[in-house]
């Protein structure tokens, strides 16, 4: 029998209930547990109610299951919003004296956490670490790998907050083991080391895995962490990240990096993009490599700020005046958003174009357990970057000479005596500004030439074909984890769905798409957002029509159960 | 050796005869030559409009950019390569309309690098319309009821602290190139605003109008350009006199020195591994 077990802490902003869920995650990490773990706020920083679940699993785990074993309840609110949401024997930890909840069922465990942490450490803030002890008491967990997880949580803060949260934690531990529930989780022997970490952390260890020296960002959600992250490491990694003026200054700030010759990125959601646009045709113009990180949450304008969604994929698409090449990515899971920060910085310069990534609040916010990253497997690739040796013997240099695959040889500015010229007018081939048709269509063409080399470089869909399948269920970006167990789910039913899903989605990759959908199952796209981009994109591109949608709109993310629910909807 | 042919025309020149900016780029190349900059060490960044189109009319490498974003496409070089010498090309629109933010943020953040505005109160490129520095009432086809207020780009640098300020004028070659070569010299950044006449559109203020109201502040012995306060009380002074010369100079903290990873080589020049980012992974696990 699989294990499989659901906590939810839940409480008000500034209650520490992230704090929790991270340490509640590290500890079964060390344990030897797959998890998966997400967070829901609130757009403020004091009261309101956030939430932090972890899963954790004997398997992979890529998704949310909704169904708890384990609520730890800092407030009566969280007891209120998610009591219906606990399994037949799922249990609930609280502190009767501050939630005043009466219910006197087997399942809960009133823990006097304000009294324990001023016992324990003398500090009403801990109380939240007193929880986590709790929760791991109650189910008999190792209580060395609750200690390995505040070591390493609070390292930082000295000796006295470690040694503190430790006793506030065995407090809460010892408490609770003397109320055994009857439920275990045992420690896993023999699971490998894995690495936890969400989205945003996968995508920035990969842009400085993958040689990105130059950031320039203005903060706003999800994509803060992501400056923050490489902010932090400036120092140790050697990268430069600059917090501008506005999301116009980044984008320029990023473009006259990357001429300069340092792999350069920004990072940003709708809002910030939406003023980065002029600075995008910029790159595509002068043929500057550029990486673009675009977390979305709902819009339009500000939106739900600290929720999900999938809208923006049309306006990557198309975002920007005039023509030019791009590539468009958008990582599935928290383990691709390392690899595929890796390849949009090598096909920004292969490619001397603009590569967007695009991920969403779910996938930025949702930490995961993964394999650690093999780093011998990064290549980096800086396509036609001249030697410093091939830029002394050029004479003439054009840095926009005209080629079959429209790659034009790199110098960079003060490399050699080579003059790096270039416009953000129509240029020639030397990089001058100009007026006339001819070179006007030339240069134009050799653009875009550009997008045949760079469609070669799209990976066909992930496809998970079942005999005999009834459903092809389509999916991009974060979807994956809940679609995959959708899919497990389903076959318990008896219903067999091929899995289709697009985390390379620009150029299109229309042959596989079309070669995937050519069967006589019936397919179903299911998305983020409330219009069907990409149900409406593949038919763009393929000329399928799919015959269903399954679209979530409420900032909230797409779980296995919402998919089958609605499946079911749309079956009948 | 750095001569003028160094810098000599490299394209032919699409300015109006008697257009302001010739004088600008003659006191340019001047500067270049007195400085002994090769072409191929200095980065020319500018954004668009007539004066932005002065890159092409000489030699250098060139970053010819976006309206109003010269600024940070050259702020991002400059700190990718400290190598370069930077030097930022635009007009009134950019420097004070599309761009006044990135102006003002490239104040504060005192990044080594050279900012020439060619300010000639009006838009050329366009054809004649107000600027952000057109006097109060110039009659445009876009300001049919006159221009408002004009903005004081001196003043508001002089508030956000920068770090030099200097005014330069398009009839007074030699002076001008000297005040770009302190300009060039200087540890942070430097905002050189050049009275440039616009022979099409501003019948106002033309070269005779200027030559009868400027003066140079290098003249009088008395004025010290490290004092802030008599700096603000210069910059006041328009239209019926107005000093030209360096207006105000200090020394504050350069942006680009904060950074260890730019302590020892230019980011260009660092070597990319990805194996340097593997002691990183073990805080994760």
């Amino acid at each position: 029998m699989a294990t499989d077990f659901n906590f939810l802490a839940g409480g008000e902003a500034g209650q520490g209930i992230q704090s929790v869920g991270m340490i509640l995650a590290k500890s079964l990490l060390y344990g030897g547990y797959h998890i998966f773990a997400d967070q829901d706020y609130e757009s403020r920083v004091r009261g309101g109610h956030n939430f932090f679940r972890v899963r954790a699993s004997d398997r992979e785990v890529l998704a949310l299951s909704e169904d708890l074993d384990l609520l730890i309840a800092l407030n009566r609110e969280t007891i209120d919003l998610h009591k219906s949401k606990l399994k037949p024997d799922g249990m609930i930890i609280h502190d009767r004296e501050q939630t005043q909840f009466e219910d006197h069922c087997n399942a809960c465990l009133d823990v006097p956490l304000n009294r324990l942490a001023m016992q324990a450490a003398q500090n009403r803030l801990m109380v939240n670490t007193v929880a986590v002890g709790a929760a791991l008491g109650l189910i008999e967990y190792k209580s060395a790998f609750l200690e390995s997880a505040l070591k390493k949580a609070f390292a930082k803060a000295g000796d006295k907050i470690v040694a503190d949260n430790i006793r506030a934690a065995l407090a809460g531990f010892d408490f609770a083991r003397q109320h055994p529930s009857g439920q275990q989780l045992k420690p896993i022997d023999g699971a490998p080391r894995r690495m936890l970490l969400n989205g945003n952390e996968s995508l920035s260890v990969g842009m400085l895995a993958g040689g990105c020296k130059f950031v320039a960002g203005y903060p706003m959600t999800p994509s803060s962490s992501i400056l923050e992250y490489i902010a932090d490491k400036s120092t140790r990694c050697n990268v430069v990240m600059v917090h501008v003026e506005d999301e116009i200054a980044a984008i320029n700030m990023a473009i006259g990096a990357s001429y300069a010759g340092v792999r350069s990125m920004v990072a940003t959601s709708g809002g910030g993009f939406a003023l980065m646009v002029e600075g995008l045709a910029l790159a595509g113009m002068t043929e500057t490599p550029v990486v673009i990180v675009l977390g979305q949450r709902p819009g339009p304008a500000t939106g739900l700020p600290t929720r999900t969604e999938q809208g923006e994929l049309w306006f990557t698409l198309h975002a920007g005046h005039g023509e030019f090449p791009r590539a468009v990515l958008a990582p599935a899971t928290v383990a691709e958003a390392f690899v595929i920060a890796v390849k949009a910085l090598n096909l920004a310069e292969k490619y001397q174009t603009p590569v967007l990534i695009l991920t969403d609040h779910h996938l930025a916010s949702s930490y995961n357990t993964v394999p650690k990253f093999d780093l011998k497997q990064v290549k980096i690739e800086r396509g036609a970057l001249l030697s410093d040796e091939e830029v002394s013997r050029l004479t003439d240099y054009r840095r926009h000479q005209v080629t079959d695959s429209g790659i034009s040889p790199r110098a960079l500015p003060s490399q050699g005596m080579a003059l790096v010229v270039t416009d953000s007018d129509e240029h020639d081939e030397a990089g001058h500004i100009i007026e006339d048709a001819a070179t006007r269509i030339l240069m134009n063409e050799k653009r875009l030439r550009k997008l045949r080399g760079l469609q070669a470089e799209i990976s066909a869909p992930m496809i998970k074909r079942m005999p005999k399948a009834e459903l092809n269920l389509i999916g991009w970006g974060s979807s994956y984890g809940a679609i995959h167990e959708a899919i497990e789910l389903l076959h318990k039913e008896g219903i067999a769905a091929n899995h289709i899903h697009l985390s390379e989605i620009w150029p299109f990759p229309t042959e596989a798409v079309t070669r995937a959908l050519n069967n006589k199952a019936k397919s179903i796209v299911i998305e983020s957002n409330a219009t069907a981009q990409m149900a409406i994109l593949i038919r763009r591109e393929t000329g399928i029509k799919v015959s269903g949608n399954i679209l979530r709109y409420d900032g909230r993310p797409i779980s296995p159960k919402y998919i089958i629910d609605n499946l079911k909807k749309e079956v009948s | 050796m750095v001569t003028l042919q160094d810098y000599a025309e490299s394209m032919h020149i699409a300015w109006c005869p008697g257009c302001g900016n010739f004088g600008i780029l003659q006191a340019f190349r001047k500067a270049m030559v007195e400085l002994h900059l090769e072409p191929n060490r200095i980065l020319l960044v500018s954004g668009i409009g007539q004066a932005p189109k002065l890159p092409h009319y000489t030699h250098g490498n060139v970053l010819n950019g976006l309206h109003g974003r010269a600024i940070p496409e050259a702020s991002g070089a400059k700190l990718a390569n400290l190598e370069l010498t930077v030097i930022v090309i635009d007009g009134d629109g950019g420097a004070y309309g599309e761009g006044l933010n990135h102006t003002l943020a490239a104040i504060r953040r005192n990044i080594r690098m050279t900012y020439m505005v060619h300010n000639n109160q009006v838009y050329g490129l366009t054809k004649g319309q107000a600027s952000p520095t057109s006097d109060l009432g110039f009659v445009t086809k876009t300001t049919p009821m006159g221009a408002g207020q004009p903005l004081n780009p001196l003043a508001l640098a002089l508030a956000s602290d920068v770090s030099f300020l200097a005014r330069g004028f398009a009839g007074d070659i030699d002076h001008l190139s000297s005040i770009l070569q302190m300009a060039i010299t200087h540890q942070g950044f430097a905002l050189v605003d050049i009275l440039q006449p616009c022979v099409s559109f501003n019948r106002v203020n033309t070269f005779q109008w200027y030559r009868k109201r400027v003066y140079k502040l290098d003249e009088d012995k008395s004025y010290d350009p490290t004092d802030k306060m008599k700096a603000f009380a210069k910059v006041q002074e328009w239209p019926d006199r107005i000093p030209i010369g360096l207006i105000y100079r200090q020394e504050r903290p350069v942006y680009e020195e904060q950074f260890h990873a730019l302590k020892e080589l230019p980011l260009v020049k660092q070597k990319l591994d990805p194996l340097d980012f593997e002691a990183h992974l073990d805080e994760f696990m």
